[in-house]
């Protein structure tokens, strides 16, 4: 009896004692909050290193993108310890600022001399600053990206394809540079035959649920001069949001949905759209540059068959794109901001940020894409640098969600169910815009 | 053996306590074994649910818990019943309510009076109409997605090779004018087999003698479906309209999984754009003047219903 108990008692200290050490262990263990989606993957190669150099352990809670924001505003908004750091949305800065989620970065910056005169001014801007334009920084550029093309380079170079395009529309078949071109060739494409399988002209952006849609009609709005605001005057959106131009542009989006995409596609987004592309279906693919490195690597659809492109000229010649990528932040819930910060500081470093980008992350340290080996490092590097060149971005309000929410609604609507006019669905767009600015005190 | 472990426990239970024990009425007793639940109810039903009406008078929002809550009155409450979006949405509920509670009682009620006919194999048959009630609705919903899919979906194939419309015309999700019907459809293969159900109770509780008499009455069988079988059993398929109704009001997984409310807001209905006002917008009070709303007319709609199931019950 009395062995048995001293078996019991030295099992059970040895139990408590190795899980205290485990305990101690780990208790530096940071954990990073993202989106599950490839660049994630490559961060957490990268910060293997981290872990090698600092013996700070690395775990990470990656969500799907349907559920990212909804998970992660609400780990927020509840003071949730999850997250140490904090790879949030550009648009969740306003918000998260004003909040108290985000620690301010400003003395820390300061103090380890990482300048935001480094990182790509457009990324500054999108991913760290609040207010915006204003030197108040609540993250650390990780992520840089924006929406572009990708078209079939095998199709666009067949010979016979070639003569018939320009028979048709008098310019030789390539790459387009307008939007108008873009429809050309995707009409094109709409349901020809090649190699014994129906394709279609292009997929692009039309998700309803989070906020597949805005980021691409967006894309097409910007160029045809939309703007969310009279420069003269913040919040004053009519005449700007619903302006003529803007008006032909949404127009524009929905004769490019009706005419030119794959059947059933009114409800695709980032996946949708990378699917579309890998099974070959489409001529021209509309995604983020994230997309990019993996679709290189396809063996079906990458390699020399792919190329790239900037989001398309406007009819006026104005040339925008979305913004999307992330900022890296600390969260102020966490008990480990030290740490926190010390990752970021490692990975502001030169080393590891031409690291990142040979990963498959995009870096956005001007070191590493002014680089002058950066274009050709990879064959997508300079549609990507281009693009970067001509962003913007949405509401990077603390309102941004209702404000995103409206513009689905609205863009939905009008682009899949042809429900109104596009100028219908721009004055509505003001009208719920107003009423969120007017929530909030602001107008 | 329960015996002695109850003399145990009652040798070790303390004098002074034991006396208390046994001083207890039966109905205090009674008291002391609800309680536990009626606490729990209070703390997860009762009251969420008063603070949701606090909430409904007020511009809270769950993702600014810095921000001063103010008192808005009645003001959400208004611009809900102002809202022609909202109009809509209750618009479309109404249209899945009417439309899966009429397809699956019709077929219901069908299905159960086959069954209740007792053919050779009727109940491998019964088991098999039960499968679709069985599984998840998040399954359900990814299967009829694929199902559906233009290009690779059997469904269009299947609608096609009787219609010659080509596959990827059948755009069953996409289209503004099939989508709400898409979920119809799927709504009631999976719920049918539940009103079938309670159909067949309602069927086999039908004494045999009264079709005896009927039958010695030289009724015909028309006669006796309308005078016995469908009287019977009405409180039956009123219960069933009752259930699926409440249920059909809520409905929010299936459209969620198979069109998010889209194409536009063909399909949004009324839970769907709670959600969207609650944790998508992050209009908390708002929202919960809504959710108030909609529990309000479930609540008032469902006791009209029961008073009438009464009455017929009582017939």
């Amino acid at each position: 009896m009395k062995s048995s108990l001293k078996l019991a008692l030295g099992l059970t200290s040895a139990i408590t004692a190795s899980t205290a050490v485990s305990n101690v262990a780990h208790a530096e263990d940071l954990t990073l909050c993202w989106a599950a989606w490839d660049p994630a993957n490559a961060l957490v190669e990268l910060s293997k290193d981290f872990t090698k150099e600092t013996g700070i352990g690395m775990k990470f809670e990656f969500v799907p993108w349907t559920n990212y924001a909804d998970r992660f505003l609400n780990e927020l908004n509840s003071h949730g310890k999850l997250c140490d750091l904090i790879i949030g949305d550009s648009q969740w800065i306003g918000g998260s600022a004003e909040n108290g989620h985000y620690v301010k970065l400003n003395d820390f910056f300061d103090k380890e001399k990482i300048s935001m005169d480094d990182f790509v001014p457009a990324t500054v801007v999108g991913y760290s600053e609040w207010p915006k334009n204003t030197p108040n920084y609540w993250a650390l550029p990780a992520m840089g990206d924006v929406v572009g093309w990708t078209y079939r380079k095998d199709w666009f170079s067949k010979p016979e394809l070639q003569k018939e395009f320009k028979e048709k529309y008098g310019w030789d078949l390539g790459p387009p540079t307008t939007f108008d071109q873009l429809k050309q060739v995707a009409e094109f494409f709409q349901k020809r035959e090649i190699d014994g399988k129906t394709v279609y002209g292009a997929s692009i952006y039309t998700e309803r649920g989070s906020e597949g849609i805005t980021m691409g009609a967006m894309d097409v709005l910007y160029s045809y001069g939309f703007q969310y605001e009279n420069p003269k005057k913040p919040y004053e959106m009519e005449g700007f949001v619903n302006s003529p131009d803007a008006v032909k542009g949404l127009e524009f989006y929905k004769s490019l949905y009706d005419c030119c995409t794959p059947p059933g596609a009114s409800n695709s987004y980032m996946g949708e759209g990378v699917d579309a592309f890998k099974s070959g279906q489409v001529a021209m693919h509309m995604n983020f540059a994230f997309t990019w490195p993996g679709l290189q690597k396809d063996e079906n659809v990458g390699g020399d068959k792919i190329g790239y492109f900037v989001n398309p000229k406007g009819p006026g010649g104005a040339q925008f794109a979305q913004l999307g990528g992330q900022g890296i932040s600390v969260v102020s819930y966490s008990d480990k901001q030290e740490s926190a910060l010390k990752f970021i500081k490692w990975f502001a470093n030169k080393d590891v940020q031409a690291k990142w980008w040979s990963l498959g992350g995009y870096s956005c340290l001007n070191a590493v894409v002014k680089d002058p080996a950066f274009p050709s490092s990879q064959p997508y590097a300079q549609t990507f640098l281009d693009s970067m060149a001509i962003v913007k971005d949405f509401w990077a309000e603390p309102s941004y969600a209702p404000l995103l929410q409206a513009s689905q609604k609205r863009f939905h609507d009008y682009v899949v169910a042809g429900q109104g006019s596009a100028k219908d669905a721009l004055d509505g767009l003001v009208k719920d815009w107003t009423q969120v600015f007017q929530d909030d005190g602001k107008m | 053996m329960l015996n002695r472990t109850a003399e145990n426990v009652a040798r070790a239970t303390p004098e002074p306590l034991a006396r208390k024990v046994r001083g207890i009425s039966d109905k205090g007793l009674a008291w002391l074994f609800i309680s536990p639940t009626i606490l729990l109810l209070l703390a997860i039903n009762i009251f969420p649910l008063f603070w949701a009406i606090y909430l409904s008078f007020t511009n809270f929002r769950a993702n600014r818990p810095n921000e001063v809550v103010k008192n808005l009155g009645f003001a959400n409450y208004q611009r809900i019943l102002g809202d022609q979006d909202i109009w809509i949405a209750m618009q479309t509920t109404a249209h899945f309510v009417f439309w899966t509670i009429l397809l699956q009682t019709l077929i219901g009620f069908t299905l159960a009076w086959l069954i209740d006919r007792k053919f050779r194999g009727h109940a491998f048959w019964t088991t098999i109409i039960l499968v679709p009630m069985m599984l998840s609705p998040a399954v359900v919903g990814n299967f009829w997605r694929f199902l559906y899919e233009p290009q690779i979906g059997l469904f269009a194939y299947a609608i096609s090779f009787v219609t010659r419309i080509p596959p990827t015309d059948i755009q069953m999700l996409s289209n503004v004018s099939l989508a709400p019907w898409s979920i119809i459809i799927v709504d009631t293969w999976m719920w049918t087999p539940y009103v079938m159900l309670i159909c067949l109770a309602g069927l086999r509780s039908i004494p045999e003698y009264i079709y005896e008499a009927a039958e010695v009455d030289r009724a015909s069988n028309w006669r006796q479906f309308w005078s016995i079988t469908l009287p019977m059993a009405l409180p039956f398929i009123m219960l069933a309209v009752l259930f699926r109704g409440i249920e059909n009001f809520k409905m929010f997984d299936m459209v969620n999984l198979l069109t998010g409310g889209g194409p536009g807001s063909t399909t949004e209905v009324a839970s769907i754009t709670l959600k969207r006002q609650a944790f998508e917008s992050w209009r908390t009070g708002y929202s919960s003047a809504f959710a108030i709303i909609l529990f309000v007319a479930v609540f008032g709609l469902a006791n009209i219903y029961v008073k009438a199931l009464n009455k017929v019950k009582q017939r």
